[in-house]
């Protein structure tokens, strides 16, 4: 098992470098360099700040030079500071001469993004478990028609419009849920259940709408996967040896459907915090989908190269992770990647 | 995500013959072919059958609702809704088509030469295809917008630059499995060229995966035309788009319910549609499914 994880964690350094020479790709993309490049949206952009970028990214410096500057930030996290919120650092907290701390903006920005996401990890995993196990047992029934047409409409259904009717029902016609932002007014003052509560009401709509878009693709792999177990000679075995039917669906089918799931929700890290941009800017949460919008519209180029990187080397993590419980679940796997 | 479900689900496929057949003995895959046929043809008649000149103001005639005169109601400036519908779905269309288009292309010669050349060129392709799979794309996509400007033909590039992996590692999997076959090894024999027996023995014979995956690829491109013109960083107004009528839509959500719900629900249908011809193909030419 150590001698996996080491492999497996050495095999993170090729996909880092690769994402470094793309990232670094993208920001010469624009034509010219980015400092002449049209920013039509910023109205910030003064020769002052095209000074500053210039010298963030040692746009005067070599090609070959420009890209080692970058790769050394990625190593060091050092993104920078922002151009349109006031030169607050793009990543960590950092402190001034006087002892003063500016807080970094994806340092506040990525604990509520991971939060909606495992909250709405726990939403499908809750919802989209028995709805592909019951559609396997019954499969070709009713129960199994209509959930293969909640699917289909699953799959198909645009995340922002769901959240645009439902914000317009709840929040709108009937007033029951907050329809922006993560606290009411006056959330200083209550009390700690009272403001427990209160996040649980602003995040109920984003939770609920980054749940949705993911339900329909967990529960078709569960069903095809139980249907796939179901089909297996161990589980004839067990019926024949006069196992409860219980226990052979639960215990034994369940069980084996289950393993692929962890891989799954290791490729779906990067959709999820993608998807969160959508959510997030519909509700107005400070979360990594809101700030990498408004810096995508404000042209504030440091935070958009900052989160592109941490968003993807949080994927990589998010797969190295799924690999690794992989691997601990199947011993299988295990022996597989070993020889 | 669910994109890559199908994506991997339709690596499964791979007998021909009786597949078409059967694929429109299928309910739902009929009625998928007949859902993007109708928007086929709503969208090449729109001059013809859309009442209005879709960007055509009319102050006289602001928010009104549904009615005879205007079948889904006008928007904040008066213009037609339906007619604008009609043309949203030509960008909705074409999107789908070139961004797929560019995407398949793409992946196909990576994923050929990966699958057929093996080695250190496999090696170095598939780790670019790790790499891109790692950065969330929807974040990418944004990203090369901000640096260019939003416009549709940078939109359908875009998408279609940022999603070849899948075809990718779909055809290199299909030609890794077909590489040693009879029929190649015997083509080989012969002294046919590295060319001949991709062009001719390999890839004909990976295409049903390839169709299938293209189509399920056009529903997810949709979907992403959408969000960006939603967000203002997709097509851009006045051109419409059906993104960007739900943009208007979301100003006008307290006063004018008509401009949310048809776009939203002609994104749904257009989507489905896709899903449903896309799956049901691959039901038809997957000889396992039968047992399911």
């Amino acid at each position: 098992m150590l001698k996996y994880l080491i492999k497996r964690f050495f095999w993170m350094i090729p996909l880092l470098v690769g994402i470094s020479l793309i990232s670094f790709l993208i920001m010469h993309l624009a034509p010219g360099d980015i400092t002449t490049s049209e920013a039509s949206f910023n109205p910030k952009a003064s020769e002052e700040s095209r000074q500053k970028l210039r010298a963030l990214y040692n746009l005067d410096k070599p090609v070959i030079v420009q890209y080692g500057l970058w790769m050394k930030r990625m190593a060091t996290l050092d993104f920078g500071t922002s151009f349109a919120s006031h030169q607050r650092p793009v990543f960590w907290q950092t402190k001034d001469k006087d002892g003063n701390i500016a807080l970094g903006m994806i340092q506040e920005a990525l604990p509520i993004t991971l939060l909606i996401n495992v909250l709405s990890l726990i939403l499908i995993i809750a919802v989209a478990l028995p709805l592909g196990v019951i559609s396997a047992l019954k499969q070709n029934q009713l129960a199994d028609r209509s959930i293969t047409l909640f699917v289909f409409i699953g799959f198909a259904i645009p995340g922002f419009w769901v959240a645009l009717m439902l914000m317009y029902w709840t929040g709108v016609q009937h007033n029951w849920l907050p329809i922006s932002g993560l606290e009411s007014i006056g959330y200083e003052h209550m009390h700690w259940y009272a403001q427990i509560a209160d996040k649980l009401k602003h995040l109920f709509l984003p939770v609920f709408i980054s749940g949705i878009t993911g339900l329909a693709g967990i529960s078709l792999f569960v069903r095809n996967g139980m249907l796939e177990v179901l089909h297996q000679d161990y589980i004839t075995t067990a019926r024949a040896k006069g196992l409860h039917e219980n226990r052979v669906v639960y215990g034994h089918a369940l069980r084996n459907a289950l393993l692929p799931l962890i891989t799954i929700f290791g490729l779906s890290i990067p959709g999820l915090i993608g998807g969160s941009v959508i959510a997030e800017s519909i509700f107005a949460i400070p979360g990594m989908g809101k700030l990498f919008y408004d810096a995508v519209l404000m042209r504030d180029f440091p935070v958009i190269m900052g989160i592109l990187t941490i968003g993807a080397i949080l994927t990589l993590i998010g797969n190295l992770l799924a690999d690794v419980a992989y691997a601990w679940a199947d011993p299988r796997v295990r022996r597989g990647v070993m020889q | 995500m669910h994109g890559l479900i199908l994506e991997l689900d339709a690596g499964l496929c791979n007998e021909k013959g009786y597949a078409m057949k059967k694929a429109f003995s299928n309910p739902l895959a009929l009625l998928g072919f007949i859902i993007i046929a109708s928007i086929l043809v709503l969208a090449f008649t729109a001059p013809f059958i859309a009442p209005y000149d879709p960007d055509a103001i009319d102050v006289k005639a602001i928010l009104l609702s549904p009615t005879s005169h205007h079948l889904m109601g006008t928007d904040g400036l008066g213009r037609d809704v339906f007619s604008r519908m009609l043309y949203g779905a030509r960008i909705s269309l074409m999107v789908g088509f070139v961004a797929v288009g560019i995407a398949t292309a793409i992946g196909i010669v990576l994923g050929a030469i990966a699958g057929f050349y093996r080695g250190w060129v496999d090696t170095v392709i598939m780790r670019i295809v790790d790499v891109m799979l790692s950065i969330p794309t929807f974040f990418l996509i944004l990203a090369v917008i901000a640096f260019l400007t939003p416009s549709i033909w940078n939109i359908m590039i875009v998408i279609g630059l940022t999603s070849w992996m899948g075809v990718t590692r779909l055809v290199r999997a299909e030609f890794l499995s077909l590489r040693n076959r009879e029929f190649v090894l015997a083509a080989q024999t012969l002294g046919a060229k590295d060319a001949r027996l991709i062009f001719t023995h390999l890839l004909p014979n990976s295409l049903t995966p390839i169709i299938v995956s293209s189509i399920l690829g056009i529903a997810s491109a949709v979907l992403v035309e959408s969000g960006l013109s939603f967000l203002g960083l997709g097509v851009q107004a006045p051109q419409a788009s059906w993104g960007n009528i739900l943009t208007d839509g979301k100003e006008y959500i307290q006063f004018a319910w008509w401009l949310s719900l048809f776009p939203g629900l002609a994104i749904l249908i257009i989507v489905l549609g896709y899903n449903l011809l896309g799956d049901g193909l691959r039901d038809a030419f997957n000889p396992r499914s039968s047992q399911h």
